[in-house]
């Protein structure tokens, strides 16, 4: 606020409008990161839990998950058994800590792995216009094979282990992420930095290197976070039919394989997992969400 | 009388559009034997409106792609022949700043990797040290704050953008730099800024600018000869001064009526122009502007003008130039 | 009374990073048919002020405040309703793009139609031929034949005309016409204004013309508001504004505008120019919005933010040192 008289009564000062708005407060740390980004972080913070559960499994009040213990099969929950104990006796808490790690292994691995195929194969289709065709056509045809079905026949041809079952399971998702590179790279190219990068006289290389690769980044992040939750609930689905992890290792979907048939009795056999696959699966996609409203392209000026 | 530093001869640049199912493609018509020369430390403007394929010669020139036929010479060498591998040293001496400033540069690439890129490229640069104090230099010289090095982008307004395009542009320190556009998207105030650092920047450096717009009175300001393109040829080309006392092609002369003047009470005798302007695909047989001029006549419609002097420096492609009796 | 008067118009966005002041007091008239340029460059507020006269501003995250009265209604207390009947039929827009402003999936006859049916209740058959009078008044040959085209099989200039048609399908008497020309090539800009101004004549509208085009100003309008970071600066009649400028602001915007023709007496002449950037409108300013790049800005400036005052007869501009002419009683 000015004081109009000190500076002469004949000078003419505008009208000090006041603000209609409240004013924007810019809450810093963390604090302000939940409040301006809350989806990511719920996702992410549900995600390091489990993370978390998943290394610190054997120091979280469990015993050996494989261990075979007859005489106290299908016990209900209880303080001694805080998830009940299965058909075999084995303590399902400790069972669903530690098929964190598969879970996880499965899901993140998944995710990087076709990440790194699907970027690598949609880079050269979209630079590369000889290869397009080609390469789209075989994408094409690995798209109309249902992930679940590919994974499953891919298993049926090997012997069940958690990185046979990465594999089965990232070949088929491997087409989309291409599809998506492919796009993005498609759109990129057109872009007038793109040309004045070639009048800069950048190679190929170069150009695919610090240009094209960077912007292709955020949305193929976006579209991992999704590949790992899709990854997660396809190798729990091979593992209840029992062509995914071998029964031996406990994974979310391997422990609901045991409780099937006496869930109408035993429901908690089928619920503890059940409930933590989808807590991590929901967390991934909300991590997803969260991260794509943040990359908005309309928002790209902020980035 | 030194060598052009560029000479374009019989450029054609025609492109398929992507047919239907049946039936041949069509083809556009971009540039159709297009011919000028671009003297050192000279501005030669490109004008026209959409579609008339300013953008594409310009593109052409930078060999952003092959061109369907003719020849680009660039300070006595051809490049219109030459391999990728080839041609990548002598991108050094034509750089190029486009229109968008929010699209011309890389959103996620700091300015100083923007500008360090060209020095890279051509090995400008011996360390890590000399790259900066280089990048510090052409900041300077397009009077950007030497702490913009370490910002991105999107930090900066669209004014500033245009200044490290041309930053970039300036790196390698080029003969030609190709102007494609680039005041066009600023704001009145920021046009005047850009206007007066390439003129500067041409005076201090001895740099040609192809100066592709379509606005004539920015155009006036800052050429010293003027090309006016229509529907993929030139109709007119001459001395800025030549041209704007006596433009002879009635196209020009139409195009300089209709530009609004920043005077109220200037009297407007505006020459309206009939009609749409055909498309490139099919231009018009004869004179192409024969379907819009208000001169057209019987010889026009069947047969194509040639660039005829008609003045000192000054050609232009139109029959009535012929004709014994001018109108 | 005016035919629309604003008063303090101020327009707030909420955004992540502060509130976006972008229009912080704003206040004119606009005379039965007559032409209003507002004229400013990127982010001065010229656009959203034309939004918010027809509520077309988001209200989160925007808010409006003021008072904007139209024909002695205040157009901000309408309900949505009420606003609906109004756009359109009394007060028109046109907008930059006519590309992203007509329905690519419906015929522009049946655009046009739309808006004569919404308003004026018309049956099918009378609102298309009212669309045919309507695009044979914006000098589209072959009206009945193009009516059954789409927007993207027209050119440019032709799309302009079809927005034209649409706004001025139910004879409002208020046009507001956001950069029209702009996107447009500059011999059918020229077919374009003069369309306006004859289309203007006969339909008797007002016309509230936004622009950046100081050459369209000098063309088509009768009185100028010139805004800066969200405020009028200066305001004249079209004439008084370019031979005279007041603020510094106009002057420099006028010597930044190259003149055709100015290569013919001797060397061209420098343009001048507005050093510095348009300030962040998410910061409270104080003083002048226009100190920071003005040559002859002094400690009172920077301190006490002047009001418009009268400084000829009807111009009054924002700024403590513009002369004052002694105006006759």
């Amino acid at each position: 606020m000015t004081d109009v008289t000190a500076a002469g009564p004949h000078v003419a000062a505008a009208m000090n409008l006041p603000d209609i708005l409240p004013p924007v407060r810019h809450r810093r740390g963390v604090t302000g990161f939940i409040l301006r980004r809350p989806t990511i972080a719920l996702g992410l913070g549900l995600l390091l839990t489990m993370t978390f559960i998943a290394f610190a499994a054997p120091f979280l009040g469990t015993v050996d998950p494989t261990a075979l213990a007859p005489a106290k099969r299908l016990r209900a929950p209880s303080d001694v058994y805080w998830f009940g104990t299965d058909a075999f006796g084995r303590d399902i808490y400790s069972r669903v800590m530690f098929g964190a790690r598969v879970s996880l292994a499965v899901g993140f691995s998944v995710a990087l792995l076709a990440s790194a195929a699907g970027l690598f194969i949609g880079l050269l289709s979209g630079y590369v216009r000889a290869l397009d065709g080609l390469i789209m056509r075989i994408m094409d045809g690995m798209m109309s094979i249902p992930p679940i079905l590919l994974a499953v026949a891919l298993m049926a041809l090997t012997r069940a282990s958690v990185q046979n079952v990465i594999l089965a399971i990232a070949l088929g998702e491997v087409p989309r992420v291409a599809r998506l590179v492919r796009s993005v790279v498609l759109t990129i190219r057109e872009q007038p930095y793109v040309d004045a990068a070639r009048a800069s006289g950048s190679t190929i290389g170069s150009i695919i290197l610090r240009h094209i690769l960077p912007n292709t980044l955020a949305p193929l992040t976006v579209q991992a976070t999704y590949i790992c939750g899709s990854a997660i609930i396809v190798e729990s689905i091979l593992s209840f039919i029992g062509a995914g992890t071998p029964p031996i290792t406990p994974s979310w979907g391997n422990i609901m394989a045991d409780g099937r048939t006496l869930w109408q009795v035993k429901p908690y056999i089928i619920f503890f997992p059940a409930m933590f696959l989808s807590l991590t699966v929901l967390a991934v996609n909300l991590l997803g969400d969260g991260l794509r409203d943040a990359l908005d392209p309309r928002l790209a000026k902020k980035l | 009388m030194s060598r052009p530093i560029l000479q374009v001869s019989n450029l054609k640049k025609h492109y398929p559009l992507a047919g239907g199912l049946f039936g041949r493609a069509k083809i556009v018509h971009a540039v159709d034997d297009l011919s000028f020369e671009v003297a050192r430390g000279e501005t030669l403007a490109l004008v026209g409106e959409s579609g008339c394929g300013k953008s594409t010669v310009g593109k052409a020139v930078l060999r952003l792609f092959d061109i369907t036929s003719g020849q680009v010479v660039l300070d006595g060498m051809r490049i219109d022949e030459l391999s990728d591998g080839a041609l990548r040293p002598l991108r050094r001496r034509m750089q190029v700043v486009f229109q968008d400033p929010f699209s011309s540069l890389n959103p996620r690439q700091s300015v100083r990797d923007a500008i360090a890129e060209p020095l890279r490229n051509f090995g400008l640069a011996a360390s890590g040290a000399e790259m900066d104090r280089k990048v510090s230099e052409i900041l300077d010289r397009v009077r950007l704050p030497r702490d913009a090095a370490k910002r991105l982008p999107h930090e900066f307004s669209g004014g500033q953008r245009q200044r490290i395009g041309i930053a970039k542009a300036l790196a390698p320190n080029p003969d030609l730099i190709v102007c494609d556009e680039a005041v066009s998207a600023l704001d009145v105030s920021v046009k005047a800024q850009i206007v007066n650092l390439l003129k500067d920047v041409q005076k201090e450096l001895g740099l040609a600018l192809l100066f592709i717009s379509h606005d004539l009175a920015i155009v006036e300001n800052i050429s010293h000869r003027i090309a006016v393109m229509y529907l993929g040829k030139i109709v007119e080309m001459a001395p800025k001064r030549s041209l704007f006392a006596g433009p002879r092609h009635p196209y020009t002369q139409a195009l300089l009526s209709a530009v609004p003047i920043p005077e109220p009470d200037a009297r407007r005798e505006r020459i309206l122009l009939r009609g749409d302007l055909p498309s490139p695909i099919s231009p018009p047989p004869g004179c192409r502007f024969h379907t819009r001029c208000p001169y057209v006549f019987d010889r026009c419609r069947t047969e194509e003008p040639e660039l005829r002097s008609v003045g000192s420096a000054h050609v232009a492609a139109c029959h009535l130039d012929a004709m014994p009796v001018r109108r | 009374m005016a035919l629309l008067e604003v008063r303090n118009l101020q327009v707030h966005f909420r955004t992540p990073d502060g509130i976006n002041r972008a229009v912080d007091g704003v206040s004119f008239d606009v005379e039965a048919g007559q032409t209003l340029a507002i004229v400013g460059e990127s982010g001065c507020g010229k656009s959203v002020t034309a939004m918010s006269i027809l509520r077309l501003v988001p209200e989160p995250p925007g808010k409006i405040a003021g008072s904007i009265t139209f024909q002695g209604r205040d157009l901000l207390g309408l309900t949505d309703a009420q606003m609906r009947k109004i756009r359109g039929d009394d007060i028109a827009m046109v907008f930059q793009e006519p590309m992203t402003s007509l329905n690519p999936v419906l015929t522009v006859g049946r655009q046009i139609a739309e808006t004569i049916r919404l308003h004026q209740g018309l049956d099918r058959k009378t609102a298309d031929k009212r669309a045919v009078e309507m695009l044979s008044l914006v000098g589209i040959p072959e009206p009945a034949r193009r009516m059954r085209e789409y927007p993207h099989q027209l050119s440019g200039g032709m799309r302009q005309r079809v927005m034209i048609a649409i706004a001025l399908a139910c004879s409002p008497k208020l046009l507001i016409a956001d950069e029209p020309t702009t996107a447009l090539d500059v011999t059918i800009q020229a077919q374009i204004l003069e369309l306006m101004q004859d289309l203007k004549r006969r339909v008797g509208a007002a016309i509230m013309m936004i622009t950046h085009d100081l050459g369209v100003v000098a063309e088509v309008a009768e009185h100028v508001i010139v805004m800066y970071a969200g405020r009028v600066v200066e305001e004249a009649p079209v004439r008084q504004l370019f031979a005279r400028p007041r603020h510094p602001y106009t002057c420099g915007l006028l010597g930044a505008v190259p003149k055709l023709g100015s290569s013919l007496d001797g060397e061209t002449a420098r343009l001048s120019e507005i050093p510095g950037m348009v300030p962040n409108l998410k910061q409270r300013l104080s003083g002048c919005v226009f100190a920071e790049r003005c040559a002859s800005a002094t400690d009172l400036c920077r301190t006490v933010a002047p009001a418009l005052e009268v400084k000829a007869l009807r111009h009054i501009a924002a700024c403590h040192y513009a002369d004052k002419e002694e105006i006759a009683a």
